[in-house]
């Protein structure tokens, strides 16, 4: 693991060392729409160089809306999101995971007609230096086991290894994750929760959209809490403790 | 006369060898279609059109600029697939978001200008086209006489079919087309660019109906109706195959063809419509086709 790190990590740590508080992430007055309705009213977030930063709330907040408003997967957007100093409104999404982004969206996305070795080399690299497929198979056992199953045969929580792993493999140093715990066995999340510290200790930049706060709270720098397209609340993880009630009453928990 | 139970061994498998040619065709038109209706989930109804063109672009390379045989038939797939790409950029393109009933509209007035264009330029009478002279003598088989040129439509259709399968199984590009099929907007999250792979994606479909259309232009005569007739007979093919199936679309290709023969030997009288029955029994049984995915 350690060689991993030193692979993997490698140029993050001299940029962090460089400028740290780098901002990786800084959306301004974003507000999104799919049709006619209006579902984003005007996001401001930022997530740091190495943060894990998380999106909570209730279902239909707009969370899911937020992760695919940054990969241009909406129909409309105004405001403004900058990836690593770029501005990305205007650009087609297909240039946007180019920028250093990994996407793992909500229903996974595991490719049928694909199997679990395609899925895995599916996506095109978009950095130099990401994990190669030795070292995923090494973090995620199980999928080098079934490398030649299709896709959407395997376990729920292998299908998810298999969303994150695709976009480990890509060199992605933004991963943008949306509810990779949701339905899964408390023992495949506890391992989700270790493979996210791992990363996040290799320097990796993540924002993470989360139903379960007790898988979030202890691994996270910083929350937003989101209702009706809004940002209502931003929370350290030093804060946690005193605003557990205000938590609580938005998340409904 | 070479008998066995009573069969003629010379006219069935002349009809097989037929058959066989016919199929070699549909399977080309058909897996064109199949792979566009895979991305761009439009049928494609110029694809006969298509077909057409390619082989009045053969006709027209022999004669007015002295291009050859196998030269043509390496440059007008080249030629059709690029008018493909200008059709996809130009019409295609801009009502892609619209019910796919527009663009199937589209591709049909296509096909029409294309067939009366055509008509008007050449009359509809067809134009012969000599079969090259490396292909024109032929070998004595035991129960049938095989002409070079029929053969060798066989082996470059199987070649073409074979590796056009290949590429979109087992190929990191064909994984790409694959995948693009089941979700193209994660595809685009990943930094792939989808529009420029479905433009690419229709040229090559449409790529391959042109190069049936050379390779046609030698056994059939190069007409404007040679593609309408022929794409009936393919749809029923894709609709008996099962939309989207790259396998499926070959090997229902050949079959067809093989059937239509051997209904010609058993049955003449059958062999125009034996085709619309095996899809309307198909339709009854597995309605997604035989090698579809039930939806």
């Amino acid at each position: 693991m350690t060689s991993l790190k030193s692979h993997l990590g490698h140029g993050d740590a001299v940029m962090s060392t460089q400028k740290s508080h780098r901002e990786k992430l800084r959306i301004s007055d974003l507000h999104a729409f799919y049709g006619e309705s209006h579902i984003l009213h005007g996001i401001d977030l930022t997530v740091k160089q190495g943060e894990l930063v998380t999106l909570l709330g209730r279902n239909g907040s707009g969370r899911s809306t937020t992760l695919r408003a940054i990969m241009n997967l909406v129909g409309r957007r105004t405001g403004s999101i900058v990836i690593n100093g770029n501005e990305t409104l205007g650009m087609p999404s297909h240039r946007i995971a180019h920028l250093g982004l990994g996407y793992c969206p909500e229903e996974r996305g595991i490719f049928s007609s694909l199997n679990v070795e395609e899925n895995l080399m599916l996506p095109p690299a978009v950095r130099s230096g990401g994990m190669s497929v030795e070292e995923l198979y090494e973090m995620f056992p199980n999928l080098y086991e079934r490398r030649f199953s299709q896709g959407t045969r395997l376990s729920g929580g292998e299908q998810q290894m298999l969303a994150l792993a695709r976009i480990l493999r890509t060199g992605a140093n933004i991963l943008l994750l949306d509810e990779i715990t949701e339905g899964l066995a408390p023992v495949i999340v506890q391992r989700l929760g270790e493979v996210l510290v791992t990363l996040k200790e290799r320097g990796l930049t993540i924002l993470l959209v989360e139903q379960n706060f007790r898988f979030a709270a202890p691994i996270a720098d910083r929350h937003y809490v989101m209702e009706h397209g809004h940002i209502v609340e931003e929370v350290a993880a030093h804060e946690l403790d005193a605003r557990t009630e205000m938590l609580n009453t938005y998340l409904g928990v | 006369m070479a008998t066995f139970l009573g069969i003629n061994l010379f006219g069935l498998f002349g009809q097989l060898l037929v058959g066989l040619i016919n199929g070699s065709f549909y399977a080309l038109l058909s897996l064109g279609l199949a792979i566009i209706f895979g991305l761009l989930k439009i049928i494609n109804f110029a694809q006969g059109a298509m077909y057409m063109l390619g082989a009045f672009a053969a006709w027209l390379a022999l004669n007015h600029l002295g291009i050859s045989y196998w030269a043509a038939l390496i440059l007008v797939p080249l030629a059709v697939g690029a008018v493909g790409i200008l059709l996809e950029r130009v019409l295609v393109r801009p009502i892609a978001h619209e019910d796919h009933l527009y663009s199937l509209l589209l591709t049909f007035g296509i096909a029409l200008m294309l067939q009366g264009l055509f008509t008007h330029l050449f009359g509809s009478s067809g134009l012969p086209y000599a079969i090259p002279d490396e292909l024109k003598g032929g070998t004595k088989l035991p129960f049938m006489y095989l002409p070079d040129y029929r053969a060798w439509i066989i082996v470059a259709s199987a070649v073409v079919c074979g590796g056009t399968w290949w590429m979109i199984e087992k190929t990191r590009l064909g994984a790409y087309l694959r995948a693009g099929t089941e979700n193209p907007q994660l595809m685009q999250a990943f930094g792939i660019n989808v529009p420029l792979m479905v433009t690419l994606t229709f040229g090559f479909g449409v790529g391959l109906a042109g190069f049936a259309g050379v390779m046609a232009a030698p056994v059939y005569s190069v007409s404007p109706e040679m593609g309408s007739n022929l794409l009936i007979v393919v749809f029923a093919i894709v609709v008996i195959g099962g939309m989207g199936s790259i396998g499926g679309a070959i090997l229902t290709g050949l079959g067809m063809g093989i059937v239509e023969g051997l209904t010609k030997y058993f049955y003449p009288e059958a062999s125009t419509t034996v085709i619309f029955l095996v899809m309307v029994i198909v339709l009854l049984l597995k309605p997604a086709g035989l090698f579809g995915k039930e939806a």
